[in-house]
C-alpha cells in the first residue's frame, strides 16, 4: 500500500516531558483557527476578557468558536497572518501580570454533548482543524460502528501526540469513550505506530477491555485517514465517498483528550502541546497558549542553532514553511520544526526529467501514478489528470519525497487537482 | 527579532524534506556495480580493454556535452547517465572492436539513442543497446572476426596459452553450430561453468566473469536500485526455455550477454516498465526472446535485440499494468 520511511528525528524530543511555555507579553489570537467559516469578534478594544471566555463565534454549521487563553485586556481587534499564509481577523490580548492558568470560564452544560463540543471550540488537532462537532454528526443513514483514535503521528520530528498518550493516557481513553457514546459506536480502536511502545503500554494500562490499542508498522503516511482505516479494518474508503462509509470515524488523540476535557470540565480549547524541534537549542514539547507567536516560542526554545533554512509549522511532510515567525500558534499547530541546510529540501524547480524509476507510483498510498499526473498537470492537460483520478491525491508528499531527480511532483499535482476540482470532474 | 534572519528562510511547498536518493547517486551505484567486471577485464586483457572503455565513455560524455552546447540546453553530463551508457557499451562489445567503430557506437548511443528524444527520461530504447545494435548491424562481419578469440575450454588452459594466442569461435557459437548440425554438443557444457563464471576471454568485454556480474547485480538489488523482478524473470525464463529445448540451462544463462543484459541493460529505468507486475512480464519477455533467438533463430547473441524489442513494448506493458486506485473497485472503471 505504498508509503515511505523518512528518518524519524523523533529522538530529540520523544523523551522530553511536556513543559508549559511562558505566557507571552501579548497574544494574537486568530479568529479563524479551523476549516470553515471564520468567527466574528465578540469583544472590542479595551475590553477585559477572562481565560476561557468566548471571544469569537459565527452562526455556521462548519465553524468553531474561539476563546481567550488568558485573562487580560484586549488591545486590538485587527488582522494577523496565519502559519498557513492567510490574513485573518485576530484579537490581540495583553495578559494580566500574575496569570492564573489553573482556572477558566467553563463552557455551559446544556445536556447536549455535541453542542458542548462545539461551544468548546474543538477542532481536529492533527492538523486538519476540521470542526469536531461536524464529524460527530454523521449524515443520516450512515451508521458509525467503530471509533478510531489516530495516534500514529507518522510525520517525522513530531512527538506531541506521543507525549500526550504517554503522560495523559486516561484523558485520551476517556475522550474515546465519549466519542463512542456520542455516535453510538460499539468498537473503539486506538491506532499508533510501533515506534511508540511506551505510549502503547500506557494506553493499554488504562484502556480496559472495551478499548483496543493496536500498534501499526511505522510508515508515512500511516496516519492518513483512509490509510489508517485500511490498516486497522482492512476496509477501503470507496472512491468518492466519505470515510464514514466504512462505518469508521477517525479522530486524533489530542482531539479526543480535548473532547474529554470539554465534556467533563467544560474546558474550552485554549492551548495545545506543540513540538518545537530541529535546529533549536532546547527542543521539547511545550504546552502553548493559542496566540503565542512562533518567534516567542522559538526564543523560549533557546533560539536557532546552525544554518536554519526553513521553519515549518506542522510536520515536514505536510506542514507550511513560514515566511515570517510573527505568526501565532493555533489549534492546528502540532509542531514548529527548524530545518537546517542539507536537511531541508532544495528550493524546487521543474527542470529535472522523470527518469521513470518507478519509485513514485510504488510509494503512492492512493495507488496513483504521480509522475504521469505531474507531467499532465505541467502541460495543463486537465481532462487527462482528472481521468487519472487526481482528486484522490491526499497530498501526502510521499511522491515528491522519494523522487531521485527531485521533481516537484506534489506541487504540480496540486495545480492539476484544483483545476480538475474546479471543473467539477468527479 | 531581526527581520534579516527571517528573510533567509525559504518558503516552499511541502514536503520540506526529500530522500537522499539522487539521479547521479543511482548512476554511480550502477558504475560501481559494473566496476569489478571492468577492472577484471583490464587485468586480464590489458590495454585493449582500457582503450575500448576510454573511447566509449569519452565519446558518450563528449557527445552529450556537445549536443547540449549546440542546442543551448542546460548541461546534463553530471547526471551520470552518459557515463553509464559508455561503460555499458564497452562491456557489450568485443575487446578488439576497432576504436573508431566503438566511437561511432557511443556517438549513436547518445545522439540517436537519447538526445534526439529530448535527453534522459524521454528515450524509448536503452541508449547503449541502440549503439550496440547499430555497430552490430553495420559491421557484422568485422565484429564476428574480432569476436573469434579467447575460448579456452577450462580455466587451466589460461596459463598454458596467453590471451593473445588463443583463437577460435566462442563456445556459444560452437554450441549453436553443434546443435544445428547434430542436435547435441561436441564438448562438455558443465565444464564451461567455471571459466564462464571466473575468467572468460571470449565474446564481449563484460563476459569476462559471470560471477562478478551477478555480484554487481545483487548489490543493485539489495540497494533497492534495480527491481529483482526484471533479472529474475529474464534469467528464469532463459533457463526454463533452454531446459525445454533440451539444453543446459546454467550454461545458457552464463554464456553470452544474458547476465549483462538481465542485470544492467534490461533494468534501465527509462526503457523498462514502471510497475512490479509489468517488470516481471517484461523480464520474462526479454528472456523468452533472447532464448528463442538462440534456439530457434540463427542468432546466439540475441540479447541486444530481445531487450530492444521489449523496450518497444514497455509502454504497452505499462498501460496493461496500471495500479489500482485506492478505493476503486475494478468494475467501477
Ligand atoms: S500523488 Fe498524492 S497521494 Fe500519491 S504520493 Fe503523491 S501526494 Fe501522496
Ligand atoms: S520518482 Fe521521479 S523519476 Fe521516479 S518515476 Fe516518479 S517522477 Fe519519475
Amino acid at each position: 500500500m505504498g508509503g515511505v520511511h523518512p528518518p524519524g528525528h523523533k529522538e530529540r524530543t520523544a523523551a522530553s516531558a511536556v513543559e508549559r511555555a511562558p505566557v507571552p507579553e501579548r497574544l494574537v489570537v486568530p479568529l479563524s483557527q479551523h476549516l470553515g467559516a471564520p468567527c466574528a469578534p465578540l469583544v472590542g478594544k479595551g475590553d477585559r476578557v477572562e481565560r476561557g471566555q468566548m471571544i469569537g463565534d459565527v452562526d455556521a454549521m462548519v465553524s468553531a468558536p474561539v476563546h481567550s487563553p488568558v485573562s487580560g485586556v484586549v488591545t486590538e481587534v485587527g488582522v494577523t497572518l496565519t502559519a498557513g499564509g492567510q490574513r485573518v481577523a485576530a484579537v490581540t490580548i495583553e495578559p494580566d501580570a500574575p496569570q492564573d492558568l489553573g482556572s477558566f470560564v467553563p463552557v455551559e452544560d446544556t445536556g447536549d454533548a455535541r453542542a458542548r463540543v462545539r461551544a468548546a471550540g474543538i477542532v481536529g488537532m492533527g492538523g486538519a482543524t476540521f470542526p469536531s462537532v461536524v464529524k460527530l454528526s454523521p449524515p443520516k443513514g450512515m451508521a458509525i460502528d467503530t471509533v478510531i483514535l489516530n495516534g500514529c503521528e507518522c510525520e517525522p520530528f513530531l512527538t506531541c501526540d506521543h507525549r500526550l498518550m504517554l503522560e495523559e493516557p486516561e484523558h485520551v481513553v476517556a475522550g474515546a469513550r465519549h466519542i463512542r457514546d456520542i455516535v453510538g459506536a460499539s468498537r473503539v480502536i486506538i491506532g499508533l505506530e510501533d515506534n511508540k511502545p511506551d505510549a502503547a503500554a500506557a494506553l493499554r494500562k488504562v484502556a480496559g477491555s472495551d478499548i483496543e490499542v493496536t500498534e501499526l508498522p511505522t510508515m508515512y503516511p500511516q496516519g492518513a485517514e483512509k490509510q489508517l482505516i485500511y490498516a486497522l479494518l482492512r476496509k477501503e474508503v470507496p472512491h468518492g465517498k466519505l470515510p464514514a462509509a466504512t462505518g469508521a470515524l477517525v479522530h486524533n488523540v489530542a482531539t479526543a483528550a480535548a473532547i474529554a476535557d470539554a465534556l467533563e470540565h467544560g474546558r474550552p480549547l485554549m492551548e495545545r502541546i506543540v513540538t518545537v524541534t530541529g535546529a533549536v537549542a532546547r527542543p521539547g514539547n511545550y504546552r502553548v497558549l493559542f496566540g503565542t507567536l512562533v518567534s516567542d516560542l522559538i526564543e523560549h526554545a533557546g533560539g536557532f542553532v546552525g544554518d536554519v533554512e526553513r521553519v515549518i509549522a506542522g510536520g515536514p511532510m505536510t506542514g507550511q514553511a513560514l515566511g515570517t515567525l510573527e505568526v501565532p500558534i493555533a489549534k492546528g499547530s502540532s509542531g514548529i520544526v527548524a530545518l537546517e541546510k542539507g536537511v531541508a529540501a532544495r528550493a524546487i524547480s521543474d527542470d529535472q526529467p522523470c527518469i521513470r524509476c518507478g519509485r513514485c507510483p510504488e510509494v503512492c498510498p492512493m495507488g496513483l501514478e504521480p509522475y504521469i499526473l505531474a507531467t499532465y498537470s505541467g502541460r495543463r492537460m486537465w481532462d487527462a489528470v482528472a481521468a487519472r483520478s487526481v482528486i484522490d491525491c491526499i497530498e501526502c508528499g510521499a511522491c515528491s519525497y522519494v523522487c531521485p531527480t527531485k521533481r516537484p511532483l506534489l506541487q504540480l499535482i496540486r495545480v492539476g487537482k484544483s483545476a480538475a476540482m474546479s471543473k467539477g470532474a468527479k | 527579532m531581526s527581520d534579516s534572519r527571517v528573510q533567509q528562510h525559504i518558503v516552499g511547498p511541502s514536503p520540506h524534506i526529500t530522500s537522499k536518493a539522487t539521479c547521479s547517486g543511482i548512476m554511480l551505484w550502477v558504475v560501481a556495480a559494473l566496476a569489478p567486471a571492468a577492472i577484471w577485464a583490464i587485468v586480464n586483457m590489458g590495454l585493449v580493454a582500457v582503450q575500448l572503455l576510454v573511447v566509449t565513455i569519452g565519446v558518450a560524455i563528449g557527445t552529450e556535452a556537445a549536443w547540449n552546447a549546440i542546442a543551448r540546453r542546460p548541461q546534463t553530463i553530471l547526471d551520470g547517465s552518459a557515463l553509464v551508457t559508455g561503460l555499458l557499451l564497452a562491456l557489450a562489445l568485443p575487446p578488439r572492436t576497432p576504436w573508431w567503430m566503438a566511437a561511432v557506437g557511443a556517438f549513436i548511443a547518445i545522439a540517436l539513442g537519447k538526445m534526439v528524444f529530448g535527453g534522459l527520461g524521454h528515450n524509448l530504447f536503452n541508449p547503449a543497446l541502440v549503439g550496440r545494435a547499430f555497430v552490430a548491424l553495420s559491421w557484422a562481419g568485422v565484429l564476428a572476426g574480432v569476436e573469434n578469440r579467447g575460448w579456452f575450454r577450462t580455466l587451466a588452459d589460461v596459463s598454458a596459452e596467453g590471451y593473445d594466442t588463443i583463437s577460435g569461435a566462442t563456445r556459444l557459437a560452437v554450441a549453436t553450430a553443434d546443435r544445428a548440425a547434430s542436435g547435441g554438443y561436441g564438448f562438455d557444457l558443465v565444464a564451461q561453468y567455471e571459466p564462464l563464471l571466473l575468467k572468460n576471454l571470449e565474446g564481449s568485454l563484460g563476459e569476462i566473469s559471470a560471477a562478478l556480474l551477478i555480484l554487481g547485480g545483487a548489490v543493485l538489488i539489495i540497494k533497492g536500485i534495480i527491481d529483482w523482478r526484471i533479472p529474475a524473470g529474464y534469467i528464469g525464463t532463459m533457463g526454463i526455455v533452454s531446459w525445454a529445448f533440451g539444453s543446459d540451462p546454467v550454461f545458457h544463462v552464463l554464456a553470452g550477454g544474458v547476465l549483462l543484459g538481465a542485470f544492467f541493460m534490461a533494468t534501465d529505468y527509462v526503457s523498462s516498465p514502471m510497475s512490479k507486475k509489468g517488470r516481471l512480464i517484461y523480464g520474462i519477455g526479454c528472456g523468452l526472446f533472447n532464448a528463442l533467438g538462440r534456439f530457434v533463430g540463427p542468432m546466439p547473441e540475441s540479447t541486444t535485440f530481445a531487450i530492444l524489442f521489449m523496450n518497444g513494448l514497455a509502454p504497452l506493458i505499462d498501460r496493461m499494468t496500471r495500479p489500482r486506485v485506492f478505493g476503486v473497485v475494478k468494475s467501477d472503471e
